[in-house]
């Protein structure tokens, strides 16, 4: 019996975690964002959906630049999110439309600090495996060419000089606010982050996830986060 | 045999509620493929290919080259089904066009793509 409990406490001990872990953040943060692995995982859901899904952003984003942006927000996706409820027709091209798009809620430096701890504990191993990115920086000369040009990732996500497209979220400080191996892992298989993202996934060979995530990396590194 | 003229009436308005039932489900189904498929447009082709159909989404300034005008029946029209599928599936450079349209096949389903093409038919009001 003594044994049962000690198995039951062993395998509940990680939900237990993640479940209380989340229950430190402001309730209105699960109004718009996942912060627990859904069950529902549905096309339906997505078209729902008012934020990003944070239940891996432990394994996604960089520390201290979520402290940073959590006082200070400043969008990451240039036509809002989800991009398709947030368009609207323009004379050349569809353009942002202001008046759908909520900007999100500043913190104070402590509930920054505090929120920032909380989702850094989310993390998602299984999706984003230590040493995804082997490290090899001097890829991204060829990964600028990949993103640029012969890969057509610079069609949805601003890059460089903040050129690119908008209905993917900008890369222009990725090497700030990302972790290498979750540019390495999400790059290679958006579906098995998010089954029905509209980021497709590219038939990229690993040499071509390494240059890219090389030249992701460096992007906004030495500028303020 | 002879039927009598009541049962021959309660005949045709069984009938007549037969097929209108039949209409009706036919038309919901109809309604709800042309919704999906709709949504996984506006969705997945919108990005590039614009709420309005015609090659200006909201990715335009960052392309460098046009997304295909889906209204255009000229262009539409010459470009058969396979290759609508194939460019959907396995992405521009399968069928010779850019690198900027990609593979959408672990995305959508053959179902899926196969309604996409119908759909993009029906926006071109065009058919080959």
């Amino acid at each position: 019996m003594r044994r049962l409990l000690i198995a039951v406490v062993v395998l509940a001990a990680p939900v237990l975690n993640e479940a209380s872990a989340a229950d430190n953040l402001d309730p209105s943060c699960a109004a718009c964002h996942a912060l627990a692995k859904p069950t529902d995982t549905s096309f339906d859901r997505m078209l729902t959906r008012k934020g990003p899904d944070l239940w891996f952003s432990g394994s996604k984003f960089n520390a201290e630049w979520l402290v940073a942006w959590l006082q200070n927000p400043k969008p990451i996706r240039p036509a809002g999110y989800p991009y398709f409820k947030t368009i609207k027709e323009g004379s050349d091209h569809d353009l942002p439309d202001p008046s759908k798009i909520t900007p999100h809620p500043k913190l104070n430096k402590a509930a920054a600090e505090a929120a920032a701890a909380t989702l850094m504990s989310l993390k998602a191993p299984d999706l984003v495996p230590s040493g995804a990115f082997k490290g090899d920086a001097a890829g991204a000369r060829m990964g600028a060419l990949a993103f640029n040009k012969f890969r057509g990732c610079v069609a949805c996500h601003q890059g460089e000089g903040g050129k690119g497209g908008f209905s993917g979220p900008e890369l222009t400080d990725a090497g700030t606010r990302l972790q290498p191996d979750y540019i390495a892992a999400y790059t290679a298989d958006p579906q098995s982050f998010d089954p029905h993202v509209w980021m497709p996934k590219l038939s990229l060979k690993d040499k071509d996830i390494q240059r890219l995530t090389a030249y992701l990396s460096q992007l906004g590194q030495g500028a303020k986060p | 045999m002879r039927f009598s003229s009541t049962r021959i009436l309660r005949f045709r308005i069984h009938s007549v509620f037969f097929f209108a039932g039949l209409a009706l489900l036919l038309t919901s189904t109809a309604g709800r493929c042309d919704q999906a498929v709709e949504q996984i447009y506006g969705v997945y082709c919108v990005q590039c290919h614009g709420l309005k159909r015609t090659g200006t989404g909201i990715n335009l300034p960052g392309l460098a080259t046009k997304p295909r005008d889906h209204t255009d029946r000229k262009s539409m029209g010459d470009t058969p089904d396979d290759e609508l599928f194939k460019a959907i599936k396995e992405g521009g450079l399968a069928v010779n066009k850019s690198v900027l349209m990609p593979s959408w096949g672990a995305t959508l389903s053959e179902q899926q793509i196969t309604e996409l093409v119908k759909y993009l038919r029906k926006v071109c009001k065009c058919g080959k």
